[in-house]
C-alpha cells in the first residue's frame, strides 16, 4: 500500500484527506468520529469573534440538486459560522489535538475587518495547539452583508491586508481559503501570496439558488415563503474547482503556492484530479454530509491502489503532474485529429448518440434498418459528444496517423500545428 | 368444512376462506411513487425506441416514463391513453416480456428491461382513481356507428369514433361490457373489478350508448342488414365465441368443459369457495387461457394440476414468464403430448396421452402412452369464430380484413380476435379497433 502521509505546508497528516470547515467540522463530536472514521486532517467550522455568537434561520438550510435515482450532486447552504460560544469552540479544539496530535487540525477563522479584532483571537487558537489557520474570505451569504467572508475575498487588497496581519500576530501557517464569487481567480490568489500566505485552499462555495417552489414561488431552501442565495458545493462544482485550482498552477505570480483542493471532492479519483492539477491535499465536505464519514476509507483504498500502479511513492509525485499539460486553447493541435468509432458488440442500440448528433451536432452518425449505428468519417468533426451521451460507453475516439487523410476535409494529417499558425488567423505568426 | 384438497371428484370450499382471498390478490401489486421514480430513472430514453416499435398501438414508451419521472404521472397517462385507451388493462395483462420490455435496451446492456408494463400501471392508476377523462368529444358529426362487442376491440373503436364526434353504440351479446378484459383473463391479473371500473371510465367521453344481452343474428335481436340500415358503419368485434374440440369419443363426459367457461365463471362467481374444482385437474392446451385455467385451478384448491401441450415447451404460444408463473404455482407442464382417449363411467376419470414427435407431415402420435387420473378437464385448445352473417367472407376460420379492418361487406369493418390480423392480444385488439375507427371516421367525414 502506497504511503498517503501528507505534508502541506509544514502540516502533517497520515492521508491527504481533511475535512473541509463546514458543518461536519463545527464540534468535538463530530470531528472525533471523523478522526476514528480516518480523515486526516479536519478544518474546524470558522470561528467568529468573541462576544454573542451569530444565530442561524430555524427554517431549512440546504437545498439540493440531484442526479438519477436522487443521488446527490449539488448542494447549496445559507448556513452562517458556528454559532456557538467561542470559548466552547477552542476548548474543544484544545481536546480533540490532544488526544489526536497525529492528525491535522486547522481552524477557520472570521472576523471584522479590522487589525485590532484578527490581533485579539489569534493567541485564543493559538493556545489550543492547532495546527494553523484558514481565513474564511469566502463565505458567500449571511456573512458577506456583515463585510465577512466573501466580501473580504472579493477585494484583493483586502485579503493582502488581513493576511498580513495573520502572519505578523501569529506563528501558525496561515490558509487563505477563497471565493470563486469573482471574475478572475488569480487576482485574490496573488494578492494572498503578496499578504505572506502559506497557502490558499479553494474553492468556497459558489452563489447559487437551487431550485424555486412552484407553488409558493420561493427560492429553495424557503424560509417563511422568502429564499436567499446559498453556498454551492458538492460533485456538480467540480469542475468549476478544477479550473480554478489550475490557473492559480499555473500563474507564474503564484505558481509554487501551495493549494489545498476544495470542490465536490467525492471519491478517491477527484483527489486525485484535484492533486494533479497542482493540490497539496484535498479538502472534502458534501460527500461526507451526504454519506457520512466512512467514505474516507474508499478515497484512501483507491488513492492508495492508484498511486502503487502508477509507482509513486509519494502523494508529492502526483501533486502537480497534470498542470504542464493545462495550456490556452491557442496552443492546442489543429493536427491532432480523431473520429468516434461504436464497438458494434458492445452496443445497446439505445440510439441516444444518433439523435444528440443528428439533432444537435453533425449529423455524422447513420443507422440501418435493424438499427446498427455507426460513425460517418466523412462528417465527424470530433466533437466527443456521442461518447458523453453513450449510456454504456461503447464509443471511443480513434486517433488518425500523421499522414492519413481526413475524409471530412480532405487533408493529410501533418505535424503539430496550432492557431497562432493559422492561416486563417489575422494576427498569425508569419510562417517561415 | 368437510371439504379438503384431498376430497376426490368436483367440490367447493377446498381450502379455507382467507386463502382464496390472498391467492387472488393482485399477482403484480403496484409500485409506489418511490418504485415508480427509481423505475423511471432507468429509461435511456432511446432514439426512434424499440420499446415503442414493439408495442402494437405503439405507445410512446420513453415519452410517458419521462413525465412519470419528472413527476407529471397523470401527462404519462394521456400519452398512454391517447394511443391506447385500453392501456390501464394492458399494463396487466400484456405479454410485456414479449412486446416492450422483450426489445428493451436494457436487456442487452444487463437483462433487466425498464419496468414498463408496471410503469404503465402507475401512470394509468394515478389518473383512472382521479375519476377524470384526459379526452374530450369532438363537434357532433350527425353520423352514427354500431359496434358488435364490447371487448378491447369495440371499446376502442367505440371510444375513438365518439371522440371524434360521432354516436356509438356499442352491442353485446354478455351482461357486462368488457369481453375478455371481464370474462376471459385470471382474476389476478385484474382484481378489484378493474374491467368495469375501466369500461364505466372510458364512457366519459360520452355519445355511447350500450346495448347488454344483443346477439347479432339472434331472433328477436338484428342482424347485419338490420344495423346498416339503422347506421352509417358498423363495426364488428365480437371475438371467438366457440371453443375446438379434442374431438374424442367421450368428450361429453362429466367434467369435461372448455377453459374459457372455467375462467368466465371465475371471474363473475361471488364468492370464490363456493366454486367447484377437481382434485385432480387436467388441462389440455398450451396457451395464456390453458395457463390462466391452470393457475387458477391451484389457487382454488386442486390437488394435482397438469397442463398438457402436443408441442414442446418452447413451442408454446403462453411466454415464458406464462409458463414460469404457472411452474411456481405448481402447475405440471407435460409437453409433446396429446390427448387419444377419455376414461370413466360418466364423469371423466383418466384421459390417455400419446407422446408425440415431428413426422414430415407434422405432428405424429407415437406408440409410447400414459393415462392421468382426472376428475376434472379443461380444454385449451382453441377459440373459434361463431355464427356469422353470410354476406362476411371468412377466411382460415375468421373474419377477413383488408389492412385498414374493412370486411368484404361495405361500410363494414372489423378487428379483434375475430379477425385473422394479428396476434389474439388485447393490445393488438385495441389497436385495431383504433385504426378502424380512424378508417370509419374517415369514411364518414368524406361521405
Amino acid at each position: 500500500m502506497a504511503d498517503l502521509t501528507s505534508n502541506f505546508i509544514g502540516i502533517k497528516s497520515p492521508n491527504p484527506f481533511w475535512l473541509a470547515s463546514a458543518p461536519p467540522t463545527d464540534k468535538e463530536y463530530n470531528v472525533r468520529r471523523a478522526f476514528e472514521a480516518g480523515w486526516g486532517g479536519v478544518v474546524w467550522k470558522t470561528l467568529g469573534s468573541e462576544g454573542p455568537p451569530v444565530v442561524n434561520v430555524n427554517g431549512p438550510r440546504y437545498g439540493a440538486i440531484y442526479g438519477a435515482d436522487r443521488r446527490l450532486l449539488g448542494l447549496n447552504n445559507i448556513e452562517l459560522i458556528t454559532d456557538r460560544p467561542l470559548q466552547t469552540n477552542l476548548r474543544e479544539i484544545k481536546s480533540v489535538k490532544r488526544d489526536y496530535p497525529d492528525r491535522a487540525l486547522i481552524v477557520s477563522l472570521m472576523v471584522p475587518c479590522d487589525e485590532d479584532s484578527w490581533k485579539a483571537i489569534l493567541p485564543l487558537v493559538e493556545e489550543t495547539g492547532a495546527d494553523g489557520i484558514e481565513l474564511n474570505f469566502g463565505c458567500p451569504h449571511g456573512m458577506a452583508e456583515r463585510g465577512m467572508g466573501s466580501a473580504v475575498g472579493q477585494v484583493p487588497e483586502y485579503i493582502e491586508m488581513v493576511t498580513r496581519w495573520c502572519k505578523q500576530y501569529t506563528r501558525m501557517p496561515v490558509i487563505v481559503k477563497l471565493t470563486p464569487n469573482i471574475t478572475d481567480i488569480r487576482r485574490p490568489a496573488e494578492a494572498a501570496k503578496r499578504g505572506g500566505a502559506d497557502a490558499v485552499s479553494l474553492i468556497n462555495t459558489i452563489n447559487s439558488i437551487t431550485s424555486v417552489d412552484l407553488d409558493d414561488f420561493a427560492p429553495e431552501p424557503t424560509i417563511d415563503g422568502k429564499g436567499t442565495h446559498g453556498g454551492y458545493c458538492g460533485p456538480a462544482v467540480k469542475p468549476i474547482a478544477l479550473n480554478m485550482v489550475a490557473e492559480i498552477a499555473r500563474n507564474p505570480e503564484t505558481a509554487g503556492l501551495p493549494i489545498s483542493g476544495i470542490g465536490g471532492v467525492t471519491t478517491w479519483r477527484d483527489a486525485a484530479e484535484f492533486m494533479a492539477l497542482g493540490a497539496g491535499n484535498v479538502q472534502v465536505c458534501t460527500a461526507a454530509m451526504t454519506y457520512g464519514f466512512k467514505v474516507v476509507q474508499e478515497m484512501i483504498s483507491g488513492l492508495s491502489d492508484y498511486m502503487d500502479r502508477k509507482g509513486f511513492t509519494s502523494t508529492s509525485e502526483l501533486v502537480g503532474r497534470a498542470v504542464p499539460n493545462v495550456t490556452d486553447w491557442q496552443y492546442l493541435n489543429l493536427n491532432y485529429v480523431t473520429k468516434a468509432e461504436i464497438n458494434q458488440d458492445d452496443c445497446i442500440k439505445c440510439g441516444r448518440c444518433f439523435a444528440a448528433c443528428e439533432d444537435t451536432s453533425h449529423q455524422a452518425i447513420a443507422v440501418s434498418d435493424d438499427r446498427v449505428y455507426s460513425v460517418k468519417d466523412e462528417e465527424c468533426v470530433a466533437c466527443n459528444l456521442c461518447v458523453d451521451v453513450c449510456p454504456v460507453d461503447c464509443i471511443t475516439m480513434r486517433k488518425l496517423d500523421k499522414g492519413e487523410v481526413d475524409p471530412r476535409t480532405g487533408e493529410t494529417i501533418g505535424d503539430y500545428a496550432n492557431w497562432t499558425t493559422h492561416p486563417n488567423n489575422p494576427s498569425a505568426a508569419a510562417a517561415e | 368444512m368437510s371439504t379438503s384438497q384431498l376430497t376426490e371428484g368436483i367440490v367447493p370450499g377446498r381450502l379455507d376462506p382467507e386463502s382464496y382471498c390472498s391467492n387472488f390478490a393482485d399477482h403484480a401489486p403496484p409500485l409506489s411513487a418511490q418504485e415508480a421514480r427509481i423505475a423511471a430513472d432507468r429509461c435511456y430514453f432511446c432514439h426512434d425506441a424499440p420499446c415503442m416499435e414493439a408495442c402494437p398501438t405503439t405507445i410512446d414508451v420513453p415519452l410517458f416514463i419521462r413525465q412519470i419521472a419528472t413527476g407529471t404521472p397523470e401527462a404519462a397517462a394521456k400519452t398512454i391513453f391517447a394511443q391506447n385507451i385500453l392501456g390501464g388493462m394492458c399494463a396487466r395483462v400484456c405479454p410485456t416480456e414479449n412486446l416492450c420490455e422483450g426489445s428493451c435496451v436494457r436487456m442487452d446492456a444487463e437483462g433487466e428491461p425498464v419496468e414498463i408494463g408496471a410503469l404503465q400501471r402507475f401512470a394509468t392508476d394515478t389518473l383512472m382513481a382521479k375519476q377524470s377523462h384526459p379526452f374530450a368529444r369532438a363537434e357532433r358529426s350527425g353520423k352514427s356507428v354500431a359496434v358488435v362487442g364490447a371487448g378491447p376491440a369495440g371499446l376502442a373503436c367505440a371510444h375513438r369514433l365518439a371522440m371524434k364526434g360521432h354516436e356509438v353504440t356499442i352491442y353485446d351479446a354478455h351482461a357486462k361490457p368488457g369481453g375478455l378484459n371481464e370474462y376471459g383473463i385470471a382474476s389476478y391479473k385484474a382484481p378489484g373489478g378493474f374491467a368495469q371500473a375501466e369500461v364505466d371510465w372510458l364512457m366519459q367521453i360520452g355519445g355511447i350508448k350500450l346495448v347488454e344481452n344483443w346477439q347479432l343474428g339472434r331472433e328477436g335481436d338484428g342482424d347485419l342488414a338490420e344495423l346498416l340500415g339503422d347506421f352509417d358503419a358498423v363495426f364488428l368485434g365480437m371475438g371467438l365465441s366457440g371453443v375446438n374440440a379434442l374431438r374424442l369419443e367421450g368428450e361429453d363426459k362429466d367434467g369435461i368443459r372448455p377453459a374459457t367457461e372455467f375462467i368466465a365463471e371465475l371471474r363473475q362467481a361471488s364468492d370464490l369457495a363456493e366454486l367447484p374444482i377437481g382434485r385432480d385437474v387436467v388441462v389440455i392446451g398450451g396457451g395464456m387461457t390453458a395457463v390462466d385455467a391452470a393457475v387458477q385451478s391451484k389457487l382454488l384448491g386442486a390437488l394435482n394440476v397438469s397442463l398438457v401441450y402436443r408441442r414442446s415447451r418452447a413451442e408454446m404460444p403462453a411466454s415464458t414468464v406464462e409458463q414460469e408463473h404457472a411452474l411456481t404455482h405448481g402447475v405440471t407442464i407435460i409437453e409433446n403430448a396429446a390427448p387419444i382417449a377419455i376414461h370413466g363411467n360418466g364423469a371423466v376419470r383418466e384421459v390417455e396421452f400419446a407422446y408425440t414427435k415431428k413426422g414430415p407431415d407434422g405432428l405424429e402420435l407415437t406408440d409410447a402412452t400414459f393415462r392421468l387420473r382426472a376428475d376434472q378437464v379443461f380444454k385449451a385448445i382453441g377459440q373459434t369464430l361463431g355464427d356469422m352473417p353470410a354476406q362476411v367472407e371468412i377466411a382460415g376460420g375468421k373474419i377477413k380484413v383488408d389492412g385498414t379492418g374493412r370486411t368484404s361487406v361495405e361500410r363494414v369493418w372489423a378487428g379483434g380476435d375475430c379477425t385473422h390480423a394479428g396476434e389474439d392480444l388485447t393490445v393488438t385488439a385495441v389497436s385495431q379497433g383504433r385504426d378502424a375507427a380512424e378508417e370509419i371516421h374517415q369514411f364518414l367525414m368524406e361521405g
